[in-house]
Parts: C-alpha cells; sequence; structure tokens
C-alpha cells in the first residue's frame, strides 16, 4: 500500500508518521507543500504541528498551499485523505470537512491519553476494528469542534461523526471531553467518508513502551483494509 | 554622539573598566565599539567574577567529547551516537516578561544544541517563583508555562522532565533555566571555530530588529523599581522561525559547507562573530549594510547589540555560498553574505563606507576583566534539638496529607501536561517520575535526564548543597535505571558584588566539583546568572544542575509505580532522623535554622551502583529516590502512581517514627521486589555493604501503619493532586 506524508513548514509530526506508517507496511513518501503532484497513493496524511506558525488561524495559510489543490482534486476523486492534529485544522480551512476548531475551553495546550469510541465503522478508516474504545493520546491548543446547528444536523444525518471522546467504557459525557467540542467531537469525516479529521495522535501510540499501544490497533486495521 | 566615562558606565561599565578600554584601543571608543564592549565584557557574557572558579571544576571524562567553552557540552552514547546538551538561565526577562522572557529562553538553548549538528530530542526545565501568596506568583507561573510550552510545542522537542519551587526569595527574582538534549552522530559535530582566511561569514535566520538591545546587560544588573521600564530589552520570539532554521540548518550540515557555526544569543552579532574570530585566533570583517533588517535606519550600534531571536552566524567554504543560500531559500529565511575572515585579528565593521568599529580581538575576549571577588566562608549551623513535646501530639497521617499538598511536593501535572511530552514518538518515560526518559531512534538506547535543584539546603550550607544537588541529579537518573554520564549546571545567584551572595556561590561550586569528580560525573556544560536581586535582596542560592544518563537496553528502564500486591518494598542507605532543613521542619515545626543533611559520597556511589546492578539483573520493580518529604513522601508517590497501598512496618531502631517516615538522610532509594527475589536482592546489597531496612509490602489501596493510622491512597491522590490545580483556578 502507497501513502504520502504532506510536509509544510511547521510540521512536526510528519517524521512520526511516516515511522508509523512504515512500521505497519506502508510504503511511505514524504512530499513537500510546494510540489504540485501528489505521487500515486492509496492514502493521503496531513500531519500534526504548527503550519506556518498557526499564525492567522490553525491550518488556514497551510490549506492554501500548492500541494492542497492536488489534495483536494485527490479527495474529491474518492482519495483517502486523513488529517492529524493540526493536519484535522487544515483539512476543516480547505473545506474538506465541515466545522472549525477553536481554542480548547480552558485555553491551554493539553498533552495526554484520552479513551475514544468510534461512532462510525461503515467506512474504509475503522471497518472490521476489533475495538468500539481506543486510548490514543492529544496534544493541541486549537481542538474544540465546533459548526452550527444547521450543519452538525447534517453531519448527524450523515453519520459523519467517526470518534468521541470518552471514558474508559464509552460514556460519551462532557467531564472526558477534554477541549469543550460539540457532543465530544474528536474525530469528523466528509460525507463520503474518504476524508477524515481527528485531533488524537494514534501516530504516537504505536509501541508498548510509549504511552500506549493502541494506535497500532488502528493504523493495523486501516492498512488491512486498503489491501 | 562622543563617548565619554558617564555614557560607559551607563552602559553598565565599572570607571576602571572603562579606563582599561581606552588603554587597550590607545583611544577613546565610538559609541558603538562602546556598545560592543559593554555587551561583551558584562557578567552574563564575560564570566568575569565566576572564571576563576568554575575553572576548579572537573570537566573530563572518559564519554565527555567536549566540556564547557562550546556551544554545549557533548558526550558519547557509543556506536558513532552522542548526546549534546546544556542548560542556560532566562531569568531577568521572565520576570520582566515571563511569556517571551521564557519562550526566547527555550528557544535559545534550543539554538545552542542544534548550532552544533544535533536534533534536539528533549527539553527539561527548572522553574521557581516567589511566595505562593505573593500577588505576582500566579500570573509569572501561568505566563512562564505558557511560554515554555509555546516555545517548544511548536518546534516539536518533548519536554520531558523538570521542577517547580515556590520560596519568597523569589518573589522579585523568578528563576527560569532550561535545558535541551540533542542527538548527533559523532563524526558530524559542529564548532564554533572559525578557520582560514577570506572565508565568507554567512547571517541566516530572522531579520535584525529593535528587539532585545542590552538584553545581556540587563541580566547583568540587579532589580529597582523601575524594572517594568526593562520591557524593550526583553526579546521576542518566534518558534515558527526556529523550526524552518532547525530543520534549513540540519539539511546544510549534511553536506561539507559549514567551517563553523555559531547562534546568534546574548549580545547578538557582536558576541557570535568575536567567539568565532576568537576560537579561530583570526580577524572578521562585516559589512553591516548587508545585515537583512526588520526595521529601517537601524544604526550599526542597534544592529551590533539587536538580541532578535533565531538567527546564526556561519563561516562557509569558498564556493558553497549559492547551495547554502539554495537551502535556506527553500525555508524561506534570509541568507546574506555578510562579511569574511581576515588575518587581521581584528573586528572590523563597516556601514556606509565607512569603518565604523575596529577592535582587536583579543582585547574583548582575553582580555576581558576578570575578578577574584571577596567572598565569606559559610559556617555550618547549629544542629537543632527537636523537642519530644512538639512532635508526640502530631499525627502521622495528618502530616503526610499537608506534605502532599505542599506546593514544593504537590503534582505538578497542571504544569507538565501543557507541555507536548510525547511528540517525536520515542518518550517513554513521561514528566511526573524521576527522570524523563527518551529512545536514541530506532535503536535499543535510552537517554535519561532529569533537573534538580535544593535552594534550602545550599541556602542553610552552600558547600553541603552544592554536593547534595549533584547526588540527587545521580539518584534521579539511577532510578529509572540510567548510569549517569555527565551533568549540566546553571548557577543562580545573588549580587557577586556582595560577599555573602559570592561565598554562596564559591562553595556551592565547590561542593558541586567534589561530587561531580567523587563520582565521575563530570560538567560538560552551563551558565551562571548573578544578580537574581532585587535592591539589596538575593535569591537562596539556587545552582540546577542538569544530570544526563544512558539506558543500554530501553526494555530495563525502572518507573517509580508501585507493581504488584504483596511486593515487598525496601529502603536502601540509612535513616539517620535528618530532620533540620527538610520539608518537615518548615512546614509542621515551622523551624528554619540548622544544617542540611549531612552527604556521604562513597554511600551516594555505593548504593546508586548496586541498585543499577540490581537494576540489570532485573531483580527491581519499581524504584524512587527519597529526597523532600523523607521516606513516607517517597513511598506515598509511588503507591499513588501505581493506585496501590503498602503496609508499612514500624522502624526497627532509633527515632520514634516521625523522625524516622519524615527525615530527609540522602542516599537513600525504595525499590519494589518479587518475594521469590528477596533472598537474591539482600544477598547483592549485604555484599556490598549497602544498609537496607524493609519497609512493608505492597496491598490494593492503603497506607497502613496501625488501625488507628491508615489512609486510602485515593484520599493521598486528592491531597497531592488538586492543590496546584485549585491554586491556578482561583
Amino acid at each position: 500500500m502507497k501513502s504520502a506524508v504532506i510536509t509544510f513548514p511547521g510540521s512536526n509530526c510528519d517524521r512520526d508518521m511516516d515511522v508509523a506508517l512504515k512500521k505497519f507496511g506502508f510504503n511511505n513518501k514524504m512530499v513537500w507543500h510546494q510540489d504540485v503532484e501528489l505521487p500515486k497513493s492509496d492514502l493521503v496524511v496531513l500531519p500534526g504541528g504548527f503550519s506556518y506558525g498557526d499564525y492567522l488561524r490553525c491550518g488556514s495559510m497551510a490549506s492554501k498551499s500548492k500541494i492542497m489543490q492536488s489534495v483536494i482534486n485527490f479527495a474529491n476523486s474518492g482519495g483517502m485523505v486523513m488529517g492529524i492534529c493540526n493536519g484535522f485544522q487544515i483539512l476543516v480551512e480547505s473545506g474538506l470537512v465541515p466545522g472549525v476548531l477553536l481554542r480548547n475551553k480552558y485555553l491551554e495546550f493539553i498533552c495526554k491519553n484520552v479513551y475514544v469510541k468510534i461512532s462510525n465503522k461503515d467506512n474504509s478508516y475503522f471497518k472490521n476494528i476489533s475495538n468500539n474504545i481506543l486510548e490514543l493520546h492529544i496534544a493541541h491548543n486549537e481542538g474544540n469542534y465546533f459548526c452550527t446547528k444547521d450543519q452538525l444536523k447534517e453531519i448527524e444525518d450523515n453519520a459523519q461523526i467517526a470518534i468521541n471522546y470518552c471514558d474508559r467504557e464509552g460514556k460519551i459525557e462532557e467531564p472526558f471531553n477534554p477541549n469543550g467540542s460539540i457532543k465530544n467531537i474528536a474525530g469528523i469525516f466528509n460525507k463520503e467518508k474518504n476524508v477524515l479529521g481527528m485531533m488524537p495522535h494514534p501516530e504516537r501510540m504505536i509501541d508498548p513502551s510509549l504511552s500506549g499501544d493502541d494506535g497500532s490497533i488502528f493504523f493495523k486495521n486501516l492498512i488491512n483494509n486498503l489491501k | 554622539m562622543i563617548v565619554n566615562e558617564k555614557i560607559a558606565i551607563d552602559h553598565g561599565l565599572k570607571k576602571e573598566e572603562y579606563q582599561k578600554i581606552c588603554e587597550l584601543l590607545k583611544r577613546t571608543p565610538n559609541i558603538t565599539e562602546l556598545g560592543i564592549f559593554s555587551a561583551m565584557w558584562n557578567e552574563h557574557c564575560s564570566y568575569k567574577s565566576s572564571r576563576l572558579h568554575l575553572k576548579k571544576l572537573p570537566t573530563k571524562g572518559k564519554q565527555v567529547i567536549q566540556g564547557p567553552g562550546e556551544n554545549a557540552g557533548v558526550v558519547d552514547i557509543g556506536d558513532n551516537d552522542a548526546i549534546v546538551f546544556k542548560i542556560e538561565s532566562h531569568n531577568h526577562p521572565s520576570f520582566i516578561e515571563p511569556y517571551q522572557g521564557a519562550a526566547t529562553g527555550v528557544g535559545g538553548i534550543m539554538r545552542d544544541v542544534f548550532t552544533m549538528g544535533a536534533r534536539p530530542i528533549a527539553n527539561l526545565n527548572s522553574i521557581h517563583f516567589g511566595s505562593t501568596q505573593h500577588k505576582k506568583t500566579k500570573n509569572l507561573l501561568r505566563g512562564v508555562v505558557h511560554g515554555i510550552g509555546g516555545y517548544g510545542n511548536c518546534m516539536g522537542v518533548p519536554t520531558i522532565a523538570g521542577q517547580t519551587s515556590f520560596d519568597s526569595s523569589y518573589n522579585g527574582n523568578i528563576l527560569v533555566n532550561a535545558m535541551t538534549l540533542g542527538l548527533v552522530k559523532k563524526d558530524k559535530i559542529f564548532y564554533s571555530k572559525a578557520a582560514g582566511l577570506n572565508k565568507p561569514v554567512i547571517y541566516v535566520g530572522s531579520k535584525t530588529g529593535r528587539d532585545g538591545i542590552h538584553g545581556a546587560s540587563m541580566a547583568s544588573a540587579s532589580f529597582d523599581e523601575k524594572i517594568e521600564e526593562k520591557k524593550p530589552t526583553v526579546q521576542v520570539g518566534d518558534p515558527f522561525t526556529e523550526k524552518l532554521l532547525l530543520e534549513a540548518c540540519l539539511e546544510l550540515m549534511e553536506g561539507d559547507s559549514i567551517i563553523a557555526i555559531q547562534d546568534m544569543g546574548a549580545a547578538g552579532l557582536t558576541s557570535s562573530s568575536i567567539e568565532m574570530a576568537s576560537k579561530g585566533n583570526l580577524g572578521i570583517e562585516i559589512n553591516l549594510n548587508r545585515v537583512p533588517c526588520r526595521e529601517s535606519k537601524m544604526t550599526p550600534y542597534e544592529i551590533m547589540l539587536s538580541e532578535s531571536q533565531e538567527r546564526m552566524l556561519i563561516v562557509l567554504e569558498n564556493g558553497k555560498e549559492e547551495i547554502a543560500k539554495k537551502i535556506f531559500d527553500k525555508w524561506n529565511l534570509d541568507f546574506a553574505v555578510i562579511g569574511k575572515t581576515t588575518k587581521s585579528k581584528k573586528i572590523e565593521l563597516y556601514f556606509d563606507d565607512k569603518r565604523v568599529a575596529d577592535i582587536p580581538v583579543n582585547t574583548l575576549v582575553e582580555n576581558s576583566p576578570m575578578y577574584d571577588r571577596k567572598w565569606k566562608k559559610a559556617k555550618l549551623p547549629k544542629k537543632n534539638k527537636i523537642k519530644k513535646e512538639d512532635i508526640n501530639n502530631l499525627k502521622i497521617i495528618d502530616i503526610l496529607k499537608k506534605i502532599l499538598a505542599n506546593p514544593n511536593i504537590c503534582s505538578k501535572e497542571w504544569i507538565w501536561s501543557q507541555y507536548d511530552h510525547t511528540v517525536m514518538g520515542d518518550t517513554i518515560q513521561k514528566p511526573g517520575g524521576d527522570s524523563g526518559v527518551v529512545r536514541v531512534h530506532g535503536t535499543n538506547k535510552a537517554v535519561a535526564a532529569s533537573v534538580d535543584s535544593s535552594a534550602v539546603y545550599c541556602w542553610a550550607h552552600p558547600l553541603s548543597g552544592g554536593k547534595q544537588v549533584v547526588c540527587e541529579s545521580f539518584r534521579n537518573l539511577i532510578s529509572v535505571g540510567a548510569k549517569p554520564i555527565a551533568i549540566t549546571n546553571c548557577l543562580n545567584f545573588g549580587s557577586p558584588e556582595n560577599e555573602e551572595n559570592m561565598g554562596e556561590f564559591v562553595e556551592c561550586v565547590q561542593g558541586i566539583g567534589e561530587a561531580s569528580s567523587y563520582l565521575k560525573f563530570p560538567v560538560v556544560s552551563g551558565n551562571v546568572s548573578f544578580y537574581n536581586q532585587t535592591k539589596d535582596q538575593g535569591i537562596k542560592p539556587t545552582p540546577s544542575i542538569g544530570g544526563v544518563g544512558l539506558i543500554k537496553d530501553y526494555t530495563k528502564m525502572v518507573t517509580m509505580d508501585f507493581k504488584e500486591i504483596n511486593n515487598i518494598v525496601i529502603v536502601i542507605g540509612k535513616t539517620e532522623g535528618h530532620i533540620d532543613q527538610s520539608l518537615f521542619a518548615r512546614v509542621i515545626l515551622n523551624e528554619k535554622n540548622g544544617p542540611p543533611p549531612e552527604i556521604n559520597l562513597f554511600n551516594e556511589k555505593n548504593n546508586g551502583e548496586t541498585l543499577l546492578k540490581l537494576i540489570d539483573d532485573n531483580l527491581i520493580k519499581s524504584a524512587h529516590d527519597v529526597s523532600l518529604g523523607g521516606i513516607i513522601t517517597a513511598v506515598s508517590k509511588m503507591c499513588i502512581k501505581g493506585n496501590k497501598g503498602i503496609n508499612l512496618k514500624k522502624p526497627k531502631y532509633l527515632i520514634n517514627e516521625i523522625e524516622y517516615f519524615f527525615a530527609e538522610d540522602q542516599g537513600r532509594y525504595i525499590i519494589e521486589i518479587n518475594k521469590k527475589d528477596q533472598k537474591k536482592v539482600l544477598d547483592i546489597l549485604n555484599k556490598n555493604a549497602v544498609h537496607y531496612d524493609e519497609l512493608g509490602t505492597i496491598n490494593e489501596n492503603m497506607l497502613f501503619l496501625s488501625q488507628k493510622s491508615k489512609v486510602t491512597i485515593d484520599e493521598l491522590k486528592s491531597s497531592n493532586t488538586n492543590w496546584l490545580i485549585e491554586y491556578m483556578s482561583k
């Protein structure tokens, strides 16, 4: 399986994502933001970090960079595009997924493990995944997902919510919401479910020596789904 | 402007120093030259009060590749890998403007590390604030934490450990010490020594602005009531540019274009160009019109003294300009050839076709002032006699809860959860343990690092305190299973012009030297911060020690959380019941006098090395060193982390229970072992003549001394975790 990770100026999880994708069998290529064309890929990843220093608005300048037109075309033709953390912010800014990401409710950067419940398995990302709940890691300042009432209705009608923050047992309640996101939303799809944006970093949880190993479950399942 | 003595004094120079400048130059300096002298001769850059004493520190060792004198120290960790590391203070600016002060402190230390060709792999920090009751403390703490996070998180370097303390002596002078570790191939280390004539001198990074002018001079003076006016001397950081600069520099370093490279830190273009020339025994000629400027009409004086961040000076091989420029263009950074190396051994500056400065390099460096300041030796205070009636009515559990909720003991998760500690995907021990640990990417090795200070001990008796901090660093590394390699020190003191403060400095340095020499734990880098003082009041002497150690096989790493019910818990090292200067004495007895605990370097080494052997033999399930708050505080933290309880035995010998459990005797560790390993472990301890006491066995969820004296771990946990969160939310 072929994947591509885009490096924007200020991306800082691009290497981590490269390491993770290769570990689980992807043939990954790094792509520079000023490139015009994507290499032939089964999956394109917009990694975490602080593209363009998060200046103006997180993800906003990166969403206008040269490579993004190809990414948008790729997504519109059904290609799988995944944005993690800052990558999610870029997806939102480029309009590939609905809504916006605001500053965290308590106005502080949060770095910790969280539980998320997979809310929709009818897609290439989570199909066949053995777990309903994953322990993942978040590290962000602007992960507070927000959208209008109408958008929310549309999102729910189309089953676009991918994952929600929850507790160990899968209870989706306010105390387990780390950043103030509407409905504890941690990740969201586009209508067609080929584009996924999420705040948690599965690439940081790929080895039992690290903060956890549930990222491995995610990546193993992902590559199997793509085969 | 014609320079005179008054102008020189306004630049922070002493009358005699100004006279010496005139003698060295055989003329009166112009204003640009005076600015350059004041920047190079201030305490921060010249180490004029400390040099004499720092020379005595042990700086060599089998694994030391580079000791003090470069941008950072370098140690060998095998397989052609090396670790570059250093700690540095950013105290003065952080008090004036906490966010930018702390942020640029972090940015500066990372630059020191990647200047040497190393990719930063971990950040640490040691931060100290005034009393929690003081009106400024909360805002300063919040600002500093946001600043450290704001910079480090954006750079994508994990912050893996740190230390925070509160003490009223920091009310007017907070301390912000930032440390970075980087990884480099041993044969790809870059140095700041210029070489070769007519080599192009290159400026890269951000443009030069008017920020931070006289920053280093500001950091070389005491504070007074007009300190707020100093805000413009604080630099403004841009971590995004630094991230680009990091990637661009590392990309250029893959080739063979660079002869020497030096970041522009304190005193900016002045100190970077002079250091490169001085080390290479060369001259440098710079055309200041070619320096990329952010603002128009900047004068030579301003350009030379600006401390704008995220800039580097490089001496390139001839003909490599185009290759280098292409890389910096790719990363959208300024690139300018601003001068060349010369044989003149002078620093010569041109502006608008006129020579605006012409100074022999040796007058700025070798001939810079060095003082043998007067200092006062500290006496060892008399031991206090604790009265039985003072402690007989105290209830251990009540004291324990109070101590766990003390600002200097309580959980600092509110702080470190704001730092990205997992980016780069190699953090295997996060903040909150004895040391932070990161894997050496793609290998079985891991590097442990810790940062420590014990201002109270140093204040009570600087010589013992200095030794103690080094030992504590040693223990924190050993507790995670790392073999200690070397240290970096950040020496935060009051005014060197005050005999008592100077005495504290001299004796702390002596203590650090004795301990690091005995433990074969050499000092490879560091920095001195004097004048942490408001009017006549200096801070408690606060040397911060950053220790680095190696774990050869990271699967053997140890953590402090209790692992399994029924396992046995042992304390290694002897408990004599030293209460003076303990947290217990200060918080519970309100007693501030007496000597700090004694340091026995033989025991430190022997106990530590024996524990390392036990860890290497896979006999240790968890370990934690005993420090502030004594045995019971250490054990409680292990309970809280592991969500387990303990049945504690009554001490068999000496002293009453309270002294046993709260004393701060040194050289001790708590270890957890499996029953089946008990004989093996005790044999090894006995064979090595290590004193130990059995403390108890692990249970489900209760710290149990007796039916009357017990508490659930949940209760201890809430005492420990809630204090800081509540304090910051009020």
